[in-house]
């Protein structure tokens, strides 16, 4: 065996390098020295994104392909690792505060550890081009992530969300097991390549349950309607810390990997089969996600809804199937992270200090503390998608991308998206409308948030400004797109 | 009479569908888990019939049972430890207690 292959996994391996630290770290150093376990996290991560954007910067990333065809990456995939790197290391900075706190003195190590491992299963089902080392990393990336939902020991909503995610999530990787068993009965292989090749023929009904059973199986980790039950009751039940990481690092790579199990795997079913399923997704998504929002009151809950129809727009850059498609979803999830955090920030912030979650609690907030209300409003602009800020910019390139697909029946499809782009800007100017102008007796009183807290929100802000002026990062994702192996499967 | 692949197929399809309907209508979060261990054993069957019949000369099918078959297990220790926890804060494991949040 040559093992000079496991250079092409240096972002496996570096994560595997920073996971084992902060295990040793964990177990080993002294008491005393234990409150620094977050920072030393969030610093090896933050080295370990470095390592990876330098990597990328100067060009190093190639296209290649390990252990006989199982593993890939490519300039684009070192991308969307970089994307969920930058990610983490905000989700890290942000935990600081509640990983520190007393409640969680005796489990703090394990949440990072955790977190990490989820990382690497994230990391895996991306690069995956063999349905075993996709089902690997789908587990790795889901199971973890129960038990960091269950993390909050004293709060009985943390187990009951718990449950409610483990079962539905066993339950969709059964559904999309079965879906991969009856691929593997028609064509006699799990490589992507020759699943590709093989199901060129004509179609038959095993086939399209298969394709049914796999969207399915994606769509409930995607928390897509109808496979959406959970997500609220989970975004609402587990930490916030968990919360932000599930919503979007969890997220965007499972949209990811999503894009290229259909593209690789089903791509040349597109017209045939699966662009009318995700089709009838896509609307069903957004649509439910939006209405729903409308009626929340916990600040939590309200996400999981909005993160909910964020992930049916996240799906146009899908259903479009074209290079433009690929780069405005991987811009997409780098805005969605920076947005989403920002929101998450401000409420954790919140809780810290006030436990407070309810809409109704951020009346008034503009008066007692300007910052956080100001953070929390650009956040709620960028995922609206108001012109300045990084939402509209990736929502403008994503429907572009779903236009330039041409037919008739997408346009309409993008004319439900606007029209739903306009509803949502209802609800998410309903919490601008509470810190800004409702007035509330008891407002959360004024108090000083901690150091990482700041230091998450400048840089989320930051983000969602710079990206939005600096649109043009889309254009050289746009470029590797065009050179990456997807390529070859969307001409064909 | 032969055996051949319908024979495996049709049972493993049967246990399929008994998982859904159990995980659908069960009460017992126990009883679910169960329900979900149909469903991945009939995954399991699935692999290994179509690998044994249609396609002998390679053993992808069954590598990918045993995988399954690890990752089957890791998930219910999980959702088993998760169930305990709940036990122990609410004294039964009723699905139907299960509704502090919804909506």
């Amino acid at each position: 065996m040559d093992y000079s292959q496991f250079l092409a996994m240096k972002q496996e391996i570096g994560l595997l390098v920073v996971f084992l630290l902060v295990f040793l770290y964990d177990t080993f150093m002294p008491k005393s020295t234990q409150k620094g376990l977050p920072a030393f996290t969030a610093i090896l991560t933050l080295a370990l994104a470095l390592c990876g954007f330098c990597s990328y910067c100067l060009g190093t990333e190639s296209t290649t392909v390990a252990f006989a065809g199982m593993y890939e990456t490519s300039p684009i995939i070192a991308a969307i690792k970089n994307i969920l790197n930058i990610g983490v290391v905000i989700v890290l900075i942000q935990s600081i505060k509640w990983a520190n706190s007393d409640a969680m003195s005796m489990r703090r190590g394990e949440f990072y550890e955790l977190l990490l491992v989820t990382l690497f299963g994230m990391y895996l089902m991306i690069s995956a081009r063999h349905f075993l080392l996709f089902i690997i990393g789908l587990e790795g990336a889901s199971l973890p992530l129960a038990a960091m939902v269950a993390l909050d020991k004293n709060r009985y909503e943390s187990h009951e969300a718990a449950v409610k995610y483990i079962l539905t999530a066993v339950f969709s990787s059964a559904i999309f097991m079965m879906g991969l068993s009856f691929v593997y009965g028609l064509t006699g292989s799990l490589y992507f390549e020759n699943i590709y090749f093989a199901l060129t023929g004509e179609l038959n009904t095993m086939l399209i349950v298969a394709v049914a059973f796999v969207i399915a199986g994606i769509g409930f980790k995607l928390s897509l309607v109808p496979f959406h039950l959970w997500t609220a009751d989970v975004y609402q039940g587990a930490p916030t810390s968990v919360t932000s990481y599930l919503s979007v690092i969890s997220k965007g790579a499972a949209a990811f990997a999503f894009l290229v199990v259909l593209a690789q795997v089903f791509g040349a079913l597109y017209s045939d089969v699966w662009e009318w399923m995700l089709y009838a997704l896509i609307i069903l998504t957004i649509t439910v996600g939006n209405l729903f929002a409308i009626r929340q009151r916990n600040m939590k809950r309200f996400l999981a809804f909005s993160s909910i129809s964020q992930a049916g727009y996240i799906m146009l850059g899908v259903i479009a199937f074209n290079t433009m498609g690929v780069a405005a979803l991987m811009y997409y999830i780098l805005v969605y992270i920076f947005s989403n955090l920002a929101a998450f920030g401000v409420i954790g912030a919140i809780e810290n200090a006030s436990g407070r979650v309810s809409m109704d609690d951020y009346r008034g907030l503009n008066r007692t503390n300007p910052r956080l209300a100001f953070a929390m409003m650009l956040a709620m602009f960028s995922l609206a998608g108001i012109p300045p800020f990084a939402g509209f910019f990736s929502k403008f390139f994503i429907f572009t991308s779903a236009i330039n697909q041409g037919s008739v029946a997408i346009y309409v499809l993008v004319l439900i998206a606007l029209i739903n782009t306009i509803v949502s800007l209802y609800y998410y100017l309903l919490v601008v409308k509470a810190m800004y102008i409702a007035d509330d007796e008891c407002p959360v009183a004024n108090f000083k948030s901690s150091c990482s807290e700041r230091l998450g929100l400048w840089i989320t802000v930051g983000g969602i400004i710079l990206l939005g002026i600096a649109s043009c990062c889309y254009s050289s994702l746009l470029d590797l797109s065009d050179i990456s192996t997807m390529q070859m499967y969307f001409i064909n | 009479m032969e055996i051949t692949a319908i024979y495996y197929l049709i049972p493993a399809l049967v246990m399929f569908c008994c998982g859904v309907y159990g995980f659908i209508t069960r009460k017992n979060m126990i009883a679910m888990l169960i329900s979900l261990e149909l469903m991945l054993n009939a995954v399991d069957i699935n692999f290994v019939v179509f690998n044994r019949f249609l396609f002998p000369e390679q053993m992808e099918g069954m590598f990918f049972t045993l995988f399954a078959i690890a990752i089957a297990a890791a998930e219910t220790a999980l959702a088993i430890a998760i169930i305990i926890n709940i036990f122990r804060a609410a004294k039964n494991i009723d699905v139907r207690s299960l509704n502090e949040m919804k909506f």
